[in-house]
């Protein structure tokens, strides 16, 4: 199944995308998408305990597990305001 | 009429169509004692740095569901608030208005304590960054993890808006 991905800020320019798709198994979670991720752009790891997720637009936490046509939000820390 | 409550986009802010906004819904025109009003502005200096601009950019349809959250959060600590938040995102030049609140309130504890709240709150759980330009390079401010159940986190902006 294929998911979108969706980066921000500094991970967008990292990958040097803000959006890309990716195909996934089943039983793939937010977590294992950005595994991948983080294997494919080694310094996007750094990010690993600070980053916040979302799927289709919601707040998720890294277990959720994904289904075909999601978009899969990654979020480095925020700074608005 | 017509003004959103809710708001993020590229267009400048102004804070009186945020206090007409919030004045007008109020449940029986004429009960609203006070209005509190925030405007945050792009600063010229941070951290030692001499800023020449910022560039925000959000993840929008998150942005406009942390808002509806912090919305939902001051209903239930203060039900008599009525709360309006704009967040401009782009380009914005020194001195210009980042982010625009106003609360309405027939008591002004409540509406000061929930516009402080308001604003900690967007700084905490809002998908919106600034990508600071200063003199000699640029660089992306990272700020709180964004984790809206972050229970100690909503108590440390409840314990800074004197709740």
């Amino acid at each position: 199944m294929r998911v979108t991905v969706k980066l921000f800020a500094r991970l967008r320019d990292i990958a040097g995308t803000p959006e890309m798709t990716r195909e996934v198994a089943p039983g793939a979670t937010v977590g294992s998408l950005w595994q991948e991720l983080a294997t494919e752009f080694p310094e996007i790891a750094s990010y690993e305990r600070s980053i916040s997720t979302a799927v289709n637009a919601d707040y998720a936490r890294r277990g959720q597990v994904l289904a075909d046509g999601d978009e899969v939000a990654f979020l480095p820390p925020v700074s608005g305001g | 009429m017509g003004i959103p409550l809710l708001s993020i986009g590229t267009a400048p802010l102004a804070l009186e169509p945020l206090i007409a906004a919030v004045i007008e819904r109020g449940e029986a025109t004429g009960s609203d004692g006070a209005v509190t009003t925030f405007l945050g502005l792009v600063r010229n200096h941070n951290v030692g740095r001499k800023v020449r601009h910022l560039e925000y950019e959000a993840y929008e349809p998150l942005a406009l569901r942390a808002f509806e959250r912090i919305t939902a959060e001051i209903q239930a600590t203060w039900p008599d608030v009525k709360l309006a938040l704009h967040h401009r995102i782009g380009r914005i030049e020194i001195g210009g208005a980042s982010v625009a609140i106003a609360a309405a309130s027939p008591h002004r504890g409540h509406a000061f304590s929930a516009c402080r709240y308001a604003i900690e709150r967007v700084k905490q759980i809002a998908p919106i960054w600034k990508r600071e330009f200063f003199d000699g390079g640029d660089v992306w401010i990272e700020g709180a993890t964004a984790d809206p159940d972050d229970a100690a986190a909503r108590a440390e902006a409840e314990r800074v808006a004197c709740v």
